[in-house]
C-alpha cells in the first residue's frame, strides 16, 4: 500500500490548524489511530457492550471472546510462547510498576539493580521505589560518548552480579537503539533478569520474544496505532507465574473466605478488576491494521524519513542533534543552540506543527547531556516526506524569528 | 537589584521603569498583523524586563506549571500590587510582560476585575491561554491572582 492511501485511514491527520495543514510529528508520545480501530470500539460499545469472563448470556459470551482473541493475536504478533503470557495493563508505565511490585519480595539490602540512563521515568521510578522498600542498590548504566549504552561499563556492572536489569528497546528522547538480543545473552549468563521497555520499539520494529531472550517486555498501545488506556506485559511463564499481584479483587481470584483466599491462575491473576474491554478490542485491531502492511517496507520508508530528518536539521544553521545515529528509530532530537526549547515548541506550534519540546520524562538523561530540555521530532507510519518539508520549513521560519 | 531580597522600592522602581514600555509593547501586539509580528514583538517585549539576578531565580518564587522556569515576585504597596517576574524562555516572558502591562500596579479591586482571556484575546493570544499549555501562562495568572487575595 501506497503511503497516500495509508495516511488517508489516519482521520485527525487532514486538519488545518488555522492557516496550517496539521504537520503530525509527536508519534513518540501518542500515535494517531487509524479508523478501523476507532471503528471497532464504537462497534464494541453499540454491539457488544458486556462484562467480560462472566458469560451467563450471549452478549457476554461475545465481549469475552472477542476480549481473549485479542490475547492470542498479541501472542502471534510478538511471538510469545504462549497466551497466558500476554498481560493485559493500562500501559508500559503499569506492566512495569506491576513488575516491580510483583517482585518486590525478592529483593533486599544487597542486592543490584542496574537501570539504563536513558530509561524513561517509567522505567526508572518503579525500580527506584522498590529499592526503597527493600534497600536494594539501584545503578545507572551508563552512556558512551555517542549517547549510546556503554558497552564496557556495562559488562564491568555486571560483574557485580545484579539481580535486575533494566533497559529501553528504543529511547524515547533520542531514538537510539539497544542491542537487546546481545544484551539480554549477558544478563542471562550473569545471572540476572532483564526487563525491556518497549513502548518506543513496538511500532517500528517486528517483535520476537523468543529471538530477544528477555525475560520481561512492556509496551502500550496508544504508541502502535491502539488506543490509549491498554498496554501489555509480557514475561517467562515461569517467571510471571510468581509475580506477588499488585492488585487483587474481582477477575483473579480462585476461593475466597474472610479466613484468606487464592488467587486464579495466569493470566486473570494479574489482571484484576473488570479490564478496559473496548480498548483491548481496539489494540487488537491495530494489530491485525500492523499485520496488513508489509512491515519491512514501511520500517525502511520510516527509516529514510529519520535520515532526511537528521540531515535537513543538520543543515540548518545552529541546530544541536544529540545522539543521532543512522540505525536510530522513530525520534530526533534537537535544540536550536541558545534558545530555549519552548520557544521554538511555540513557534513551530503557530505553523501547524506538532513535536514535543520539554525533558520527555528523562531527566537523568538531560542532565547527562548538560541541557534542560530539548525539542523532539518523531515519525509513524503515516509520516510523509512532505510533513518532514513542511517541519524543516517551519523550523527555517522559527530561527529566523529567534534571530538566527 | 543586586540585593538577595527585594524591596519595595526594587517593585516601585521595576513598575515605574516597564510601565511606557510595556505599554508600548500592548500596542505594537494588538496591531500586529501576522503571527510572525505577533511573536517577533513577543521577544523584543522580553527585553523589557530587567533579568531576575540569579540569587533571586529561586525554587520558592518559581511559577508551577511552566514548562521553562519562570519567577514571580509579589509586593502590595498603598494598596497597589506590585509584581517582579522573570523567566528562562524568550516567548514567555514576552507574555509575562504583556500580563504585568495589565495587572502591575492596580488595586484588589481592579485585580479582581482582571477577565485574562478577553485580555489575550484582544492581544490575538487567546490560544496560549490554557491550562494544559506548557506555556505556564495559565498557572502565572493564578498565581497572581492568589497573590492579590492573600
Amino acid at each position: 500500500m501506497s503511503t497516500p492511501q495509508l495516511r488517508a485511514q489516519f482521520p485527525a491527520l487532514t486538519q488545518m490548524l488555522g492557516d496550517y495543514p496539521l504537520v503530525y510529528l509527536d508519534t513518540a508520545a501518542t500515535s494517531q489511530k487509524p479508523q478501523r480501530v476507532l471503528e471497532a470500539m464504537a462497534r464494541f460499545y453499540r454491539e457488544d457492550c458486556a462484562n467480560v469472563h462472566r458469560a451467563a448470556h450471549q452478549l457476554s459470551a461475545r465481549a469475552t471472546q472477542a476480549y481473549e482473541a485479542v490475547r492470542d493475536a498479541l501472542q502471534h504478533f510478538i511471538h510469545a510462547a504462549r497466551r497466558e503470557e500476554i498481560i493485559f495493563t493500562h500501559g508500559t508505565t503499569e506492566a512495569i510498576n506491576l513488575l516491580a511490585w510483583g517482585l518486590g519480595e525478592r529483593f533486599g539490602k544487597d542486592d543490584l539493580i542496574l537501570v539504563d540512563s536513558c530509561a524513561h521515568h517509567a522505567n526508572l521510578l518503579p525500580w527506584q521505589q522498590l529499592a526503597k522498600r527493600s534497600g536494594a542498590r539501584l545503578e545507572p548504566i551508563p552512556l558512551d560518548k555517542n549517547l549510546r549504552l556503554d558497552k564496557a561499563a556495562f559488562s564491568l556492572l555486571l560483574q557485580q552480579k545484579p539481580k535486575l536489569v533494566a533497559l529501553s528497546h528504543v529511547s524515547n528522547v533520542l531514538g537510539t537503539v539497544n542491542d537487546i538480543q546481545a544484551l539480554c545473552q549477558d544478563i542471562r549468563a550473569a545471572g540476572a533478569n532483564s526487563v525491556v521497555d518497549g513502548a518506543q520499539a513496538v511500532a517500528h520494529l517486528p517483535l520476537d520474544m523468543q529471538q530477544l531472550g528477555c525475560d520481561f517486555y512492556a509496551f502500550s498501545g496508544h504508541k502502535m496505532y491502539g488506543p490509549s488506556g491498554i498496554g501489555v506485559l509480557w514475561g517467562r511463564y515461569e517467571l510471571l507465574d510468581t509475580l506477588e499481584p499488585l492488585l487483587t479483587g474481582g477477575e483473579m481470584i480462585k476461593t475466597v473466605s474472610f479466613q484468606g483466599s487464592t488467587f486464579g491462575d495466569l493470566p486473570n491473576r494479574l489482571e484484576a478488576g473488570t479490564p478496559p474491554i473496548a480498548e483491548v478490542i481496539g489494540l487488537g485491531e491495530a494489530v491485525a491494521f500492523l499485520k496488513q502492511q508489509d512491515r519491512q517496507a514501511l520500517a525502511l520508508a520510516e527509516q529514510k524519513l529519520l535520515s532526511k530528518l537528521q540531515q535537513g536539521l543538520s543543515a540548518i544553521a545552529g541546530v544541536e542533534l544529540y545522539g543521532a545515529h543512522r540505525d536510530n528509530l522513530g525520534a530526533v532530537a534537537f535544540n536550536l543552540k541558545g534558545e530555549h526549547h519552548q520557544d521554538v515548541g511555540i513557534l513551530l506550534d503557530q505553523q501547524g506543527i506538532a513535536v514535543r519540546c520539554g525533558h520527555h520524562c528523562a531527566m537523568p538523561l538531560m542532565s547527562l547531556m548538560g541541557i534542560k530540555g530539548c525539542c523532539r521530532a518523531s515519525v509513524g507510519i503515516y509520516t510523509d516526506e512532505q510533513d518532514i518539508k513542511r517541519f524543516l520549513d517551519a523550523l527555517k521560519a522559527s530561527a529566523e524569528l529567534l534571530g538566527y | 537589584m543586586t540585593e538577595q531580597t527585594l524591596t519595595a522600592a526594587d517593585f516601585i522602581q521595576f513598575a515605574k521603569q516597564t510601565q511606557a514600555p510595556l505599554a508600548d509593547l500592548f500596542e505594537a501586539v494588538s496591531s500586529a498583523n501576522n503571527w510572525q509580528d505577533r511573536y517577533r514583538q513577543l521577544m523584543q517585549g522580553a527585553k523589557l524586563l530587567p533579568a531576575l539576578p540569579p540569587e533571586l531565580q529561586t525554587e520558592a518564587a518559581r511559577v508551577r506549571g511552566c514548562e521553562s522556569a519562570a519567577w514571580l515576585y509579589h509586593c502590595q504597596v498603598e494598596g497597589k500590587h506590585l509584581f517582579i517576574a522573570d523567566s528562562e524562555a524568550r516567548i514567555v516572558k514576552g507574555l509575562i510582560a504583556l500580563l504585568l502591562h495589565a495587572v502591575n500596579n492596580s488595586d484588589s479591586q481592579t485585580l479582581a476585575q482582571f477577565e485574562p482571556k478577553a485580555y489575550l484575546k484582544r492581544l490575538g493570544l487567546e490560544g496560549q491561554l490554557s491550562p494544559s499549555r506548557s506555556n505556564g501562562l495559565y498557572a502565572l495568572i493564578s498565581r497572581i491572582i492568589e497573590l492579590s487575595r492573600e
